[in-house]
């Protein structure tokens, strides 16, 4: 290879400047963590991993340079302790979050862990959660050594809090394993069914129909009692402490039709009813799998958490700062938080000073200073200078933590749709076993020969397939439509709550608005922009950005000399621009800087912002205020529109916000809403408070964003969460909306209320079509081959109904 | 139609078989993450 033409790194494939090749070394690095995982995975006899990873895929892989977080805090004892399980005498589990993994070669390669570090037993990658699970023998390793060297590869490690993952797999399989023997039961007995009465027209053998009708009571009796026992277990409980519930019809009508089943299959006479009853078990506990798995989506709290928190902390020991995982902080460490960063956990500021913005905890959208002795909060945002903080909680006995744990119970209600097919589905059985024997019994004593078609007639007629079907696939459909139009619903019940108009709470800042400070307006001298906008570059204060941004989009990119920054101060920054001394603050600030009176514009200017609730800011060039500007979060352009919208449909609207009530009474207004629900100054237990209150109808519904509307969005009948904000309470809602701004709420509302209709259209026609046929049944007018051909087509109107659902694009 | 009285249980007892295999593969966890093998494949070891 020619020393002058280009060459790329031999681990990640990006092309190498001359100067960091290496005399003698036949292999090229672009950097040092390239150099160190190529280094790895050569000594240990992994170099088919360059094999298997393309020239793509490697460059993915690009290790970079930089400083690697330290893993030695995962030997902590506490750490240990909470995260990590004993599998066996002396060997440990824990599972690692994974950055970096692209392809099958990375799983190969992290998969091979135990040849790179002596003592792990086993690694497996979970790809979709992008994690990997390690077990190792606490005598030879630690997790410390094993995170050092998977990060030694060029991946990125980081720990994952113990949650409750391992109980919900058993759950899991558990569920599964019922499901699935319902269904071997209920198909085989379909065929036997079908073979029975095929065999009452083709004069089948005595003997043969006898062994059919032992073989489908078998697999019936399989069924009730493995499967089916669920329904039986909740029945004697309901029974016991005699509230209602849903399994008690089920298990009735089970039972009543597996004992008459089972003496009429003994005696050799009379119908058996498995195949019906083991289809019932099937599709009941399909219903119930389904729904359970949406409900766990929703529950995974602790990964709100510590979505919301980072992922790495500064912790400092002994003067030195290292990087190390945010998990294994104790209360009583000191962290460094540097301006930008979000503060790991809640503590109390040891040194410095800086603005910190609260919104993802309070919803307050402006940013409170703080100095040694304040208290900070995790999940806060430090704004302007670096901090030094003395940890006092971590993980959940954080504040954020303990506004989370308010949303678990509230999380509980199950859905309520599954449970009306559970209902009906249980009256349903009863009523066809009632009706088939006294159609039997009828017929016995008016015409013997004919009694048993009759009989088999409306049990076949009578299936409850479509009846099971109504719900569930009018909701999935409903579903699959929303998703489309970037609407994510996590339960059916959703749908039905939001079809009959309530009460809907608005959160303002983030969902109202856009969540995010900009300058409304600018009144004054124009030409001292283009230096408030050079200077704004130095600071990352909220309304410093947004004087940035207003600078660029009027084509100030210019990068005058700036010198002489000064932004320690409180309200304001001020500095050097082309020799000019700029000053932006607020008015306290300005005041006691500046000489001379204000021009009237920015005086007339200013009070008229002051009255809109607009924050004025004023810009002084050389001790002269020449302009201010008004900075404000400014309400999303759709969103009077949607309120309105929503009105018109019968929803109560309101406001529920944390930010201060002159702001939050001058939106309402804005948006046409009556002053009484118009609530500012909340804290997240005041939200929640207001939702449980239930004063406007059946259902309350939240839309908010943001960890501080969490506890308020699952207290709620209907929890929405949209984009943009903290994407965090979109966990703790049963809804969130995928496309920015407030225009799918009004399609939500319209797609609930047409599933709801088609759901009731659904129930309608198919108990109509059953009642209809089992009378026709029972007074001997259809025969079984007909009640046969009839059977699929209630199933296929109800199917045909649902996928006629119709999910309008709402024009905003 | 006798042969049902062989036919019947043989099919039974191997959807019997289909079921146990079903279950066995449920707990050990081979349908808990059906993302990871595809790619895993991939790999010559």
């Amino acid at each position: 290879m020619s020393l002058s033409s280009p060459v790329g790194c031999t681990h990640c494939g990006l092309p190498v400047a001359q100067a960091r090749r290496e005399d003698g070394v036949d292999a090229w690095f672009c950097c040092h963590g390239c150099r160190t995982a190529h280094a790895l995975i050569v000594e240990h006899g992994l170099e088919s991993f360059y094999r298997q990873a393309g020239a793509d895929e490697r460059r993915a892989a690009a290790t970079g340079d930089g400083p690697r977080p330290s893993y030695d805090d995962l030997d902590r004892a506490r750490f240990v302790e909470a995260h990590t399980t004993v599998t066996a005498p002396g060997e440990r589990e824990a599972t690692l979050g994974i950055e970096g993994m692209h392809c099958a070669a990375c799983i190969w390669l992290l998969e091979k862990l135990p040849r790179v570090v002596p003592g792990v037993v086993e690694a497996r990658v979970d790809w979709r959660r992008a994690s990997l699970r390690v077990r190792w023998q606490t005598e030879h390793t630690s997790l410390a050594a094993i995170a050092e060297a998977v990060s030694g590869l060029g991946y990125r490690p980081h720990p994952e809090a113990a949650s409750g993952r391992e109980r919900h797999g058993q759950t899991d399989h558990r569920q599964l394993v019922s499901l699935g023997i319902a269904f071997a039961a209920a198909g085989n007995n379909m065929l036997i069914a079908l073979s029975l009465y095929l065999g009452m027209f083709l004069m089948m053998a005595e003997p043969v129909v006898q062994l059919l009708r032992g073989a489908s009571c078998v697999v019936g009796m399989v069924s009730l009692l493995g499967p089916g026992r669920v329904f039986f277990v909740g029945a004697w409980a309901a029974w016991r402490s005699r509230t209602p519930h849903m399994d008690l019809p089920v298990a009735l009508g089970l039972a009543v039709g597996g004992v008459a089943g089972l003496v009429n299959t003994v005696t050799g006479q009379g119908e058996v009813y498995f195949d019906t009853l083991s289809a019932l078990v099937f599709l009941l506990l399909l219903g119930r799998f389904i729904q359970a798995r949406q409900q766990r989506r929703a529950a995974a709290l602790v990964e709100v958490l510590y979505s919301v928190t980072p992922r790495t902390a500064r912790r400092v020991v002994d003067g030195e700062v290292l990087e190390v995982p945010a998990l294994t902080l104790e209360p009583g460490d000191w962290v460094q938080v540097r301006a930008g960063e979000v503060v790991p956990a809640d503590g109390t500021v040891l040194r410095g000073r800086s603005a910190v913005d609260h919104k993802v905890l309070t919803g307050e959208s402006r940013p409170c200073t703080v100095e040694p002795g304040a208290s900070l909060a995790a999940g806060a945002i430090n704004l302007r200078a670096a901090l030094t903080v003395r940890v006092d909680a971590t993980g959940e006995d954080t504040r954020m933590g303990r506004i989370l744990a308010d949303v678990e119970p509230s999380a509980g209600p199950a859905a309520q749709v599954v449970r009306l097919a559970d209902r009906i589905g249980g009256w349903f059985v009863v009523t066809v076993v009632i009706a088939a024997v006294v159609t039997l019994v009828g017929w016995l004593v008016l015409d013997p020969t004919v009694a048993v078609d009759h009989a088999v007639a409306l049990l076949i007629v009578a299936c409850p397939c479509a009846l099971a079907l109504a719900t569930p696939l009018a909701i999935s459909v409903a579903i699959g439509r929303a998703a489309r139009a970037q609407i994510l619903i996590k339960g059916g019940d959703v749908l039905q709550r939001l079809a009959t108009p309530g009460v809907l709470w608005l959160d303002k800042t983030g969902t109202l608005t856009q969540g995010c400070m900009s300058v409304l307006q600018w009144d004054g001298d124009a030409t001292a922009l283009a230096w408030v906008t050079a200077l704004q570059r130095h600071s990352s204060h909220p309304v410093a950005r947004a004087l940035v941004e207003y600078g660029a989009t009027r084509g100030h990119h210019g990068r005058p000399t700036v010198t002489d920054v000064d932004q320690s101060m409180r309200g304001g920054i001020e500095g050097r621009v082309d020799g000019h001394r700029v000053l932006v603050g607020n008015a306290p600030f300005v005041e006691g800087r500046v000489t001379g009176p204000l021009p009237p514009v920015v005086l007339r200017a200013a009070m008229q912002m002051v009255a809109r609730v607009v924050s004025p800011v004023f810009v002084a060039v050389d001790g002269q205020v020449v302009a201010v500007a008004g900075v404000g979060d400014p309400l999303r352009p759709e969103a009077a529109s949607v309120v309105g919208q929503l009105q018109e449909r019968g929803w109560e609207v309101g406001i529920l916000s944390g930010d201060h009530p002159d702001v939050v009474a001058h939106v309402g207004r804005a948006l046409g809403l009556s002053a009484a629900r118009c609530h500012g100054g909340l804290l997240p237990r005041d939200k929640v408070a207001y939702v449980r209150q239930r004063d406007g109808g059946p259902s309350t519904v939240m839309v908010g964003d943001g960890v501080n509307d969490g506890a308020a969005l699952a207290a709620a009948t209907v929890g929405i969460a949209v984009r943009e904000g903290a994407e965090s309470g979109l966990d703790a809602a049963p809804v969130y909306l995928g496309s920015p701004g407030l225009a799918g709420l009004v399609e939500l509302v319209d797609g609930s209320r047409s599933t709801l209709r088609t759901i009731r259209r659904n129930f309608a026609v198919s108990l109509a079509y059953n009642a209809v046929s089992i009378g026709l049944a029972a007074f001997g007018l259809i025969g079984p081959l007909t009640a046969a051909v009839l059977m699929p087509l209630s199933s296929l109107s109800v199917v045909g109904m649902s996928l006629a659902l119709r999910w309008r694009h709402a024009s905003p | 139609m006798s042969v049902l009285f062989i036919a019947l249980p043989t099919a039974l007892i191997l959807g019997g078989l289909a079921v146990v295999g079903f279950v066995l593969s449920v707990r050990s966890g081979q349908l808990d993450d059906l993302d990871t093998p595809p790619r895993r494949v991939l790999s010559d070891d």
